[in-house]
């Protein structure tokens, strides 16, 4: 992993975040390299999410810094915050398109609601977008007319639309056939690399992310258990890690809930 | 101690309920001002909470204006009285029956729409997305559906006035035989602009004000399921009709309690 200062563009270090008596992410530190694809995996439910929303200043930790572009978010006053998150996009798991605008319309929403372009401009500026992600001809369409798979390219396009220093994806491929899931690969690589951006994924399918990521990153119980290159990370010596990349049933996190003895529970009589 | 326990909890509850209520007004009241730079949402929001809530409004106010008439008239017979109808009728609607109806209708109506569509924008993910766009929830939603509620309210009430009146005279006139020109004298000459017509107008203001911030609110601080925009929607339309009937017994005091 990148050591150089300058090379990082987001520094998650010794992050806690409590959501009531429960801790979601104990002791988490996570560096992005400026201009990789870094992914963070885990099981449902060990706090990826909340990795994203604490980087876009969503919420704040209960202890701990979060640098972005240098910049600590957790201390940012709203105005420089709002400035921080027009150089973010991000992918949301059900591409959170506003379902009152069509296509075209989703995708110009941020270029109308932060710059003062003539209209000419932006509809050139979307078409240019909505063909990076092969969708140009779907301009017209209504968001309830697209399928889970075009919903999120067109996600896509929005959270590129105001050419951003990064792109946060949740979930991308989730619930998705294998030829979009070609697709979203090919397009998170090819617009990382392209328009120079970095892009932080989250999820937990394993052989999809490690062909695209730079970097890898494993959390579980709200803490990195292993991070590496994904060539790295399939020779890693820990149980667990290749328990969760080989999706083994039972391992360190075992098949079954923690419960009394079996053959004792059977025998019990009232 | 059972009881007590709960009872403590509960005001916890709603003390706390109550501060993010109104965290959640003063940053609506915050974001009015950038409605000036955007005039076809509000638009659009006056002819989603407002125009398509004319109809059930309308039908509504006509009915209860003619009930008024027959009730009124059967008891304003027996005294000899029954030429004051006109005066009954529009009293009734413009002091009490046009602003409380109309605010329960609306809740029922618009209110639980707002509600809804809120909570399913927060369900969606559509509100993260736009903070996350850097574009202010606040500004972009709560604010115009809220400055549409306010402005709507008062005039659906004054549209259910208009026309529970105008069913009062085809019962009073039409099938109970009154005096036309009697019906509409009274009328004129017992109703006030400023006691009667003008603090309808307040009492509707208020309502509107209240049932407006009760759905939106219901609506971003529902919890982002489908169970969770359900209970907020009921929630709603129940906190609309305790709010509204209360103030209305408060404002009724305030306004009729020397008369």
């Amino acid at each position: 992993m990148p050591e150089q200062k300058e090379d990082i563009l987001v520094d998650i270090k010794d992050v806690t975040f409590r959501h009531g008596t429960r801790t979601i992410l104990e002791g988490l530190n996570i560096t992005v390299p400026r201009g990789k694809v870094t992914t963070i995996m885990g099981p449902s439910g060990t706090g990826k999410t909340t990795v994203l929303r604490l980087i876009g200043g969503q919420i704040k930790p209960n202890k701990g810094t979060i640098f972005v572009d240098g910049k600590e978010v957790p201390k940012l006053g709203r105005g420089d915050l709002y400035a921080l998150r027009k150089r973010m996009g991000m992918m949301f798991q059900s591409g959170a398109l506003f379902n009152d605008l069509n296509v075209f319309d989703n995708v110009a929403f941020p270029i109308r609601e932060h710059t003062k372009l003539p209209e000419s401009l932006i509809r050139d500026l979307v078409l240019m977008k909505l063909e990076a992600v092969g969708l140009r001809g779907a301009k017209e369409l209504r968001t309830s007319e697209l399928s889970g798979g075009m919903a999120r390219r067109v996600a896509l396009a929005r959270a590129v639309a105001l050419d951003p220093m990064m792109v946060m994806y949740d979930e991308p491929f989730t619930g998705q056939d294998p030829i979009t899931v070609g697709v979203i690969m090919k397009l998170i690589r090819v617009l990382n690399d392209s328009l120079g951006l970095t892009s932080i994924i989250v999820s937990h399918d394993v052989q999809e992310v490690a062909r695209i990521s730079d970097y890898l990153y494993v959390i579980s119980d709200g803490k990195v258990v292993e991070k590496g290159t994904p060539t790295q990370m399939w020779h890693s010596d820990s149980k667990w890690v290749q328990q969760f990349l080989n999706g083994l049933p039972d391992g360190p996190a075992a098949f079954h809930y923690p419960a009394r003895d079996y053959v004792e529970e059977l025998l019990e009589r009232d | 101690m059972n009881w007590l326990q709960s009872i403590g909890a509960y005001g916890l509850r709603f003390c706390e309920g109550m501060g993010r209520a109104s965290f959640f007004l003063y940053s609506t009241l915050f974001a009015l001002p950038s409605l000036l730079g955007q005039r076809f949402p509000v638009v659009r929001q006056f002819f989603n909470v407002g125009v398509l809530s004319i109809q059930i409004i309308a039908v509504s106010g006509l009915t209860v204006g003619m009930v008024l008439g027959l009730q009124g008239y059967y008891t304003l017979v027996d005294f000899g009285a029954e030429e004051s109808l006109g005066q009954a009728v529009a009293l009734s609607l413009v002091r009490e029956m046009g602003p409380v109806l109309t605010a329960l209708l609306f809740a029922g109506r618009a209110g639980s729409a707002l509600t809804a569509e809120i909570g399913l924008m927060k369900v969606t993910e559509q509100l993260p997305a736009m903070e996350i766009m850097a574009v202010d929830p606040f500004k972009k939603v709560i604010a115009p559906r809220f400055f549409a509620g306010i402005i709507s309210m008062p005039l659906l009430a004054a549209i259910f006035s208009a026309i529970g009146v105008i069913g009062g005279y085809f019962v009073a006139v039409g099938m109970l035989g009154i005096d036309s020109g009697a019906f509409w004298s009274q009328m004129q000459s017992k109703v006030d602009f400023y006691d009667d017509v003008w603090n309808g107008v307040i009492k509707s203001m208020v309502f509107g004000f209240v049932a407006t911030w009760i759905a939106v609110y219901e609506g971003y601080d529902a919890t982002p399921t489908n169970e969770g925009v359900s209970a907020a929607t009921t929630r709603t339309v129940v906190h609309t009709a305790f709010a509204v009937l209360g103030l209305d017994f408060i404002l009724t005091a305030l306004m009729f309690g020397d008369v």
